[in-house]
C-alpha cells in the first residue's frame, strides 16, 4: 500500500514537470493572442530558445543564465515576427507558420556543434521545510523552481489582465484595435510588447525543455510541443488558469498513460499515444462548451491585420 | 522537424521558408595519415563512398556510431578512398533524391544507415546497376544491393546478465521505441539475460512511439524508475534515458555507442555497435573486386557488439558473469535465444535444446516470460 501512494506522489511529481513547458509556452502565447495577435511561430521560437538557451547554459555553467538567453532568444525571434506582421503587415498566420519552420532549420544549423554535449547537472534542492512532508514532499515540493515560477506567472497574468489598467489597455487591443487607436494608444507598440513577452515565454519554455527536461540539445527536440501550447490557448478559452490546467492535465496524461503500460495495463499503443490529445481537449471543451463564454473571452480581433489610419 | 542540413539551414535562413537543397559534406581524405608505401605507378581515381545518416553525426549514438566505422574506412584506406556523408536525412522520398545526388557524385559504393531507406535504395540500385548499395538493418536484396546488420540483441543480453547481478528491487525496465521484431528481440535477450542470473528479475517496458525525442524518452525512463525499476535500457536513440537515472539515483547502459560520459555515476557499461570491422571488409571487398550479395549479421564473436565501458564499481562476480557470457556468444554466435523459452503467457515458444532461427528472430512477437504486462496490440 504504501509503496502504491509513493508511485502516486511520484506520478504527480511527474505531472507537474510536464506540464511546466506546456504551461509556460501556452501562457506566453496567451499574453499575445489577447493582444489580437496569433502567433504560430512557437515552435520555432522554442527551438531556437532551446538550442541557444542550452549553448548560454554549457558555456557559463549556470542554467539561470542559460534561461535568459533562452527568454532572450525567443524575444528576439519574435521580434521578427513582430515587425514583419505589424509594420509590414504581413499575413500573421503565414508569418507564424515561416517562423516555425525557419527556427526549426536555424536551430539545427546553428546548434550542430551542441548535440551530444553534457551538461553539468544542479541539483534540485525542492522547498526547504516542506519538502521532507509525507506524500505532499515527493509529489509538491523537490520541483525545479522553474515549476513554481510557472504558477506564479499564472497568477500573475491573471492579474494583470483582470485587475490592472494595462491588462485592460492590452486586452482592449486585441479585442477592437481601431477604437483603442482612436483613444490614443499606440496599438501597434502594445502588440509587439505582448508580442516580445510571448517570444520571451516561449523561449523559457524551450530552454526549459533544453536544460532541465531532457536535458540535452538535438534537433527536432521540441517535438510538436509549441503547437500543442497554441492549440492549449484555444481550448482555454484564453483564461490564465484554464491554460495552466490544460497544461497539468496533458502532462499528467501523458505520464499516466506511461505509468499504465509499466504497470503492464493492455491498450493499443496508439491509442496510449493519443489520449493525452485527446482527453486534454475534451475536458477543456467541456468546461469551456458555453458560447458565450467562448465570445466573451476570444479576442474579436485575433489575428486580424491592423493598419493604423485605415 | 528532424533533418536538415547545414546548407539547407542557411538557405532557410535567407528566405525564411523551408529550402529542400541538399548539400553534401564531404572530408578529404587525411594527408597526414601515414599512407602504405606511396605508389610508383600512377595513381588509380579513388574509390568514390558515400554514407547516407538518419541522425546528425554529433548524437552520441547510432550515427555516431556508423560515423566512427566511416572515419575507420578513411584512416585504413588513405588516398583509395574518398568518403562523403550527409547527415539526418530523413526516411522517404528525401531519401532516394539525396542517394541519387550521391551516384550523379560519381559514388560508386553507397551505405544506407537506416532500415526506412530501403525502398528508395533499391529504387536507385535498379536504375544504376553500375554503383554497388549496401543497406543496414534491411533485408531486400539485388545484384548491386545487399545488407548488413549486426546482432544487437547479444549486447542485450549481456547488459541483461549485468543487471540481474546490479538490480536491488529485481525491477528492471526497457524504454522502447516501436514494437517492432527488432527491439523485441532486445527486450527479451535483455530480460533472458537478467533472468539467467537472478531469476527473480522482473521487466515492465514502457513504449514512446517515437525513436528520438529526448523529453519523451525522460519522462519514460522517469516512469519506469518511479514503479520501482533500478536498472534501464532502452533502444531508443538519445541519452536520456541514462541521464534520468543519473538524476534518480539509478542505473542504466548507454546504446549504440559509448556513452559513459553523460552519466558517470549511472553508467553500467554502454551496448556498442562498432561498425569498422564491416565498413572495412565492404570496402575491402569492393577494391578487391570480390564484392558479391550477401546478408551479413555480425554480432560479439566478429567484433561488431561489444558492452564497453562497464566500470570499475561493478563487483568483480557481476564482471565475471558478463565475461562468461560473452565467451559463451563468441562460441555460439547467436544463442541467446536457445530453448526452452517461454513467453510471459507460459506457452513454450521455443522447444529445450533448439536456438532460434533467422525466421524466429525475425518474426518474434511476444515478450518472455518474466516481462511484465502484454505486448500492445496493433503495431
Amino acid at each position: 500500500m504504501g509503496a502504491k501512494v509513493n508511485e502516486i506522489a511520484l506520478l504527480l511529481a511527474a505531472t507537474l514537470a510536464a506540464g511546466t513547458p506546456l504551461a509556460l509556452a501556452g501562457l506566453g502565447l496567451l499574453v499575445n493572442e489577447r493582444a489580437g495577435v496569433v502567433n504560430l511561430g512557437a515552435e520555432g521560437m522554442m527551438a531556437i530558445a532551446a538550442v541557444t538557451g542550452f549553448a548560454a547554459a554549457f558555456l557559463t555553467g549556470n542554467e539561470w543564465v542559460g534561461f535568459a538567453a533562452g527568454a532572450a532568444a525567443g524575444a528576439a525571434a519574435a521580434s521578427i515576427f513582430g515587425w514583419l506582421s505589424l509594420w509590414l503587415y504581413t499575413n500573421q498566420y503565414a508569418t507564424g507558420l515561416a517562423l516555425s519552420l525557419f527556427g526549426a532549420g536555424f536551430s539545427a544549423f546553428v546548434g550542430s556543434g551542441y548535440v551530444g554535449k553534457n551538461l553539468e547537472r544542479s541539483v534540485v534542492a525542492g522547498i526547504p521545510g516542506l519538502r521532507d512532508l509525507p506524500f505532499l514532499g515527493p509529489a509538491l515540493f523537490r520541483q525545479h523552481p522553474l515549476v513554481y515560477l510557472a504558477i506564479a506567472l499564472m497568477a500573475a497574468i491573471a492579474w494583470f489582465f483582470y485587475r490592472t489598467r494595462s491588462g485592460l489597455v492590452l486586452r482592449s487591443v486585441g479585442e477592437s484595435p481601431d477604437s483603442a487607436h482612436a483613444l490614443g494608444y499606440p496599438v501597434r507598440r502594445i502588440r509587439m510588447a505582448a508580442v516580445l513577452a510571448g517570444g520571451a515565454l516561449c523561449g523559457v519554455s524551450g530552454a526549459y525543455l533544453s536544460i532541465v527536461y531532457a536535458p540535452m540539445w538535438v534537433e527536432g527536440m521540441i517535438a510538436g510541443r509549441g503547437w500543442i501550447a497554441l492549440a492549449l490557448t484555444v481550448f482555454a478559452t484564453w483564461r490564465p488558469a484554464r491554460v495552466l490546467l490544460g497544461a497539468y492535465l496533458f502532462g499528467g496524461v501523458t505520464m499516466l498513460q506511461l505509468h499504465l503500460q509499466g504497470m503492464g495495463v493492455q491498450v493499443p499503443l496508439q491509442f496510449m499515444s493519443m489520449l493525452p490529445y485527446l482527453s486534454t481537449v475534451v475536458v477543456l471543451v467541456v468546461i469551456s462548451r458555453d458560447p458565450l463564454w467562448i465570445r466573451l473571452n476570444m479576442p474579436a480581433s485575433l489575428g486580424k491585420t491592423f493598419h493604423p489610419g485605415s | 522537424m528532424h533533418g536538415r542540413t547545414w546548407m539547407q539551414s542557411l538557405t532557410l535562413a535567407a528566405v525564411l521558408a523551408a529550402g529542400l537543397a541538399g548539400c553534401a559534406k564531404s572530408e578529404p581524405p587525411k594527408a597526414a595519415a601515414p599512407a602504405p608505401a606511396p605508389a610508383a605507378a600512377a595513381k588509380p581515381e579513388p574509390l568514390k563512398i558515400g554514407f547516407i545518416y538518419v541522425g546528425p553525426v554529433a548524437d552520441a549514438g547510432w550515427t555516431f556510431a556508423h560515423d566512427l566505422g566511416r572515419k575507420a574506412v578513411e584512416a585504413r584506406f588513405g588516398d583509395k578512398v574518398k568518403t562523403t556523408f550527409i547527415e539526418s536525412v530523413k526516411e522517404g522520398p528525401d531519401a532516394e533524391r539525396v542517394i541519387r545526388d550521391l551516384v550523379a557524385q560519381g559514388n560508386k559504393l553507397i551505405f544506407a544507415t537506416s532500415f526506412g531507406f530501403g525502398d528508395s535504395m533499391e529504387k536507385v540500385a535498379k536504375d544504376h546497376p553500375e554503383v554497388l548499395f549496401e543497406h543496414a538493418t534491411g533485408y531486400k536484396t539485388a545484384p548491386n544491393l545487399r545488407n548488413y546488420e549486426g546482432r544487437f540483441y547479444e549486447n542485450a543480453y549481456l547488459a541483461g546478465v549485468l543487471a540481474g547481478m546490479v538490480t536491488k528491487s529485481n525491477v528492471i525496465g526497457f524504454v522502447g521505441s516501436f514494437p517492432i521484431p527488432e527491439v523485441l528481440r532486445n527486450i527479451n535477450a535483455f530480460t533472458l539475460g537478467a533472468r539467467s542470473t537472478n531469476p527473480k528479475v522482473k521487466t515492465k517496458v514502457v513504449w514512446i512511439s517515437t525513436w528520438v525525442d529526448p523529453p519523451k524518452e525522460a519522462e519514460a525512463a522517469q516512469s519506469l524508475i518511479n514503479q520501482g525499476a533500478d536498472v534501464l535500457l532502452q533502444n531508443t536513440d538519445s541519452t536520456a534515458v541514462l541521464q534520468t537515472a543519473e538524476k534518480n539515483g539509478k542505473f542504466a547502459f548507454g546504446w549504440d555507442s559509448d556513452m559513459s560520459a553523460f552519466a558517470p555515476k549511472a553508467h553500467l557499461g554502454s551496448c556498442a555497435i562498432i561498425w569498422a570491422p564491416y565498413y572495412l571488409k565492404a570496402v575491402n571487398d569492393v577494391l578487391e573486386k570480390t564484392w558479391k550479395v550477401e546478408n551479413t549479421k555480425w554480432g560479439t564473436k566478429e567484433g561488431l557488439t561489444e558492452v564497453v565501458k562497464i566500470p570499475d564499481s561493478v563487483p568483480a562476480a557481476a564482471r565475471a558473469k558478463v565475461e562468461e557470457a560473452r565467451a559463451f556468444l563468441v562460441a555460439n554466435p547467436g544463442a541467446v535465444f536457445r530453448g526452452p523459452i517461454q513467453d510471459n503467457t507460459g506457452k513454450e515458444v521455443l522447444a529445450a535444446g533448439v536456438v532460434g532461427d533467422d525466421k524466429f528472430k525475425g518474426e518474434m512477437g511476444f515478450y518472455v516470460q518474466g516481462v511484465d504486462g502484454k505486448l500492445p496490440a496493433g503495431k
